[in-house]
């Protein structure tokens, strides 16, 4: 699977920049260290920014925060998506209707506006984009692992361990939520690509915490030097782009071919 | 379609409504600082405040304050933005028509590209022509929409100089008629292309799976060997059925592609809501910001009831569920 591998390459190459980025540049990213505007050279490998501040380093800095926001929504999206689904799908009844109520009205707020309003009201904050995404984006999850225990809990193994006396919380700790990991996992990473794009978006938008580096940060700057300097718009984007195809594809090799096509699209 | 499922999904539409300005009224009180700075934005007097407070009944409790906000939003009325001087929907409603002959065109487009590469790519699955579509599709799946437009504006516009770059006419252009809308076209070609290339990616993975699991059913292979030529059983057998997903996706997807239009028309200078947005940031206008998260909201909750509806006119054993 040479799709699976590239991905591979390419995450873990993120990872890598993310935890070693002090060391892998010298130069501090707020630093004014070189020439206004400055093309891509020996010194500067990505050029430098109207102030002459490295772009290599801000990128670099930048992966940091975009990886951060992605794995903190994707905790906090497991935890909210497999709860609820858990839950609804076991147990059933009223309280499943309730639970679902609630995911369709999650799914259809627009979280890219709600993000927009609540970082107007708060202020700007990494905190309040993960919080926001965090609880917009667990309907999907908690929909699947709804179906798929729904679909389980009537099999031979459950019944067996209600037989043997297994409590609640033993049957779906110890005998669901194994079964339901693999589709878990592959939507977790395709929405950690999709966190890594939205997070993207709203730096762009300005409304990052314009103390800490991002990838979108460093493009929104970029958007008033297209004319003069290309590559303080192409160099973060490449980094973005590169890395939501590392776990995209990461994703794609994860899930069995040809059954979760459609995944992606929910 | 039958009655009682249209009734049925119109009752649906009421909590959700109901939950989209439950969110909106608990975002203005939990916020910090007054309420009133919220629903009327950062920079009034203090008899504008009054007025504001009166009109939303600040000085209620709070289950009456989200009835006097709920009968408010039920009116039309989202809040007033002191930098516009005006009501919020009315800023907003002025905006709409740029963003939705932007985000129109974008869909039109994008259906009529992704059905044909579908089409392409599920004749032989995982041949090289599949696997070269799928691979461009995951590419521009990954890559973030302001980028594939800072970069096309960079080679088509800047470097090669064939279509303008900002905005929606030529500066300072007084053309009425045709030239007008010849202008506008021009402006509008480079935004949709790129607004456009997500839904393409999005639908033609949707076609192309569709029509794979759809060309390996009995009733394609019925058809064939009653020797129904392969253009037909595509036109006529496969490519219906495998399309009805599409429906519910589109609706569904209503809310990213407003997104995805507000980035667009920030690169690209498109006078639309997103240029509106990025203002009233600036200006930090929350009235402005507050009523565009509901416009949307309703819109999309909108989008998936026609695309509901229309999923079951066509196609009768939704409504049977």
């Amino acid at each position: 699977m040479p799709g699976g591998a590239i991905g591979l390459t390419l995450t873990g190459a993120a990872v890598v920049t993310a935890i070693l980025a002090p060391a892998l540049t010298t130069i501090d990213p707020f630093a004014l260290s070189g020439p206004v505007l400055g093309a891509p050279s020996a010194q500067h490998l990505m050029g430098t920014d109207a102030l002459g501040r490295d772009l290599f380093s801000g990128v670099v800095h930048g992966t940091r925060t975009s990886l951060l926001v992605a794995t903190a929504v994707t905790l906090l999206t497991f935890v909210c998506g497999t709860g609820v689904g858990l839950v609804a799908g076991y147990r059933g009844g009223l309280l499943d209707d309730l639970l679902m109520r609630a995911t369709e009205l999650f799914q259809v707020l627009p979280r890219f506006f709600l993000v927009i309003v609540a970082i107007a009201l708060f202020g700007p904050g990494i905190d309040r984009i993960v919080v926001i995404l965090g609880l917009t984006s667990w309907p999907v999850l908690a929909r699947v692992v709804r179906g798929e225990i729904i679909a389980m809990r009537d099999l031979a193994f459950v019944r067996a361990a209600e037989a043997a006396g297994a409590s609640r919380m033993r049957i779906v700790g110890r005998e669901l939520l194994p079964n339901v990991m693999p589709s878990v996992v592959v939507l977790l990473c395709l929405l950690f690509a999709q966190v890594l794009l939205v997070e993207a978006s709203l730096g762009f938008l300005g409304l990052g915490d314009p103390n800490v580096l991002s990838w979108g940060l460093l493009a929104g700057q970029a958007q008033g030097f297209l004319r003069v300097a290309w590559w303080l718009a192409f160099f973060p984007g490449l980094a973005i782009m590169m890395t939501v195809l590392g776990v995209n594809l990461l994703a794609d090799a994860l899930s069995m071919p040809g059954t979760r096509g459609g995944a992606r699209e929910t | 379609m039958s009655g009682w499922f249209v009734v049925r999904r119109l009752l649906q539409v009421v909590p959700t409504v109901f939950g989209i300005v439950l969110v909106a009224f608990l975002l203005i009180h939990i916020a910090p600082g007054d309420p009133v700075l919220a629903l009327a934005g950062e920079h009034g007097d203090a008899e504008y405040y009054a007025f504001m407070r009166e009109r939303f009944g600040l000085d209620q409790s709070l289950p009456q304050q989200l009835a006097t906000y709920f009968l408010r939003v039920a009116g039309g009325d989202l809040g007033h933005s002191y930098v516009h001087g005006r009501s919020t929907v009315s800023v907003i409603v002025e905006r709409m028509p740029a963003t939705l002959l932007l985000t129109g065109t974008a869909l039109g487009l994008a259906v009529v590209a992704a059905v044909p590469l579908g089409a392409l790519a599920a004749r032989r699955p995982h041949g090289a022509r599949d696997v070269t579509i799928s691979g461009i599709a995951l590419v521009v799946y990954s890559t973030p929409i302001f980028w594939i437009g800072q970069i096309t504006l960079l080679i088509v516009s800047l470097w090669l100089g064939v279509l303008p770059v900002q905005g929606m006419t030529a500066a300072g252009s007084t053309a009425t008629g045709a030239a007008r809308a010849l202008d506008v076209m021009r402006h509008l070609a480079l935004p949709v292309l790129v607004l456009a290339s997500q839904e393409i990616v999005v639908l033609f993975r949707l076609t192309r799976t569709g029509l794979i699991d759809e060309l390996g059913r009995d009733h394609i292979r019925t058809a064939r060997a009653k020797g129904v030529s392969e253009r037909i059983v595509l036109l006529r057998h496969a490519l219906p059925r495998a399309l009805l997903p599409a429906i519910t996706v589109i609706g569904a997807r209503a809310g990213h592609l407003v997104a995805g239009a507000v980035i667009v028309e920030v690169v690209f200078g498109w006078p639309g809501i997103g240029r509106l947005l990025l203002g009233a940031l600036q200006t930090r206008d929350s009235p402005v910001l507050l009523g565009l998260f509901m416009v949307v909201a309703f819109a999309v909750v909108v989008a998936n009831l026609v695309a509901d509806l229309v999923h079951a006119s066509v196609d009768p054993r939704v409504s049977l569920r």
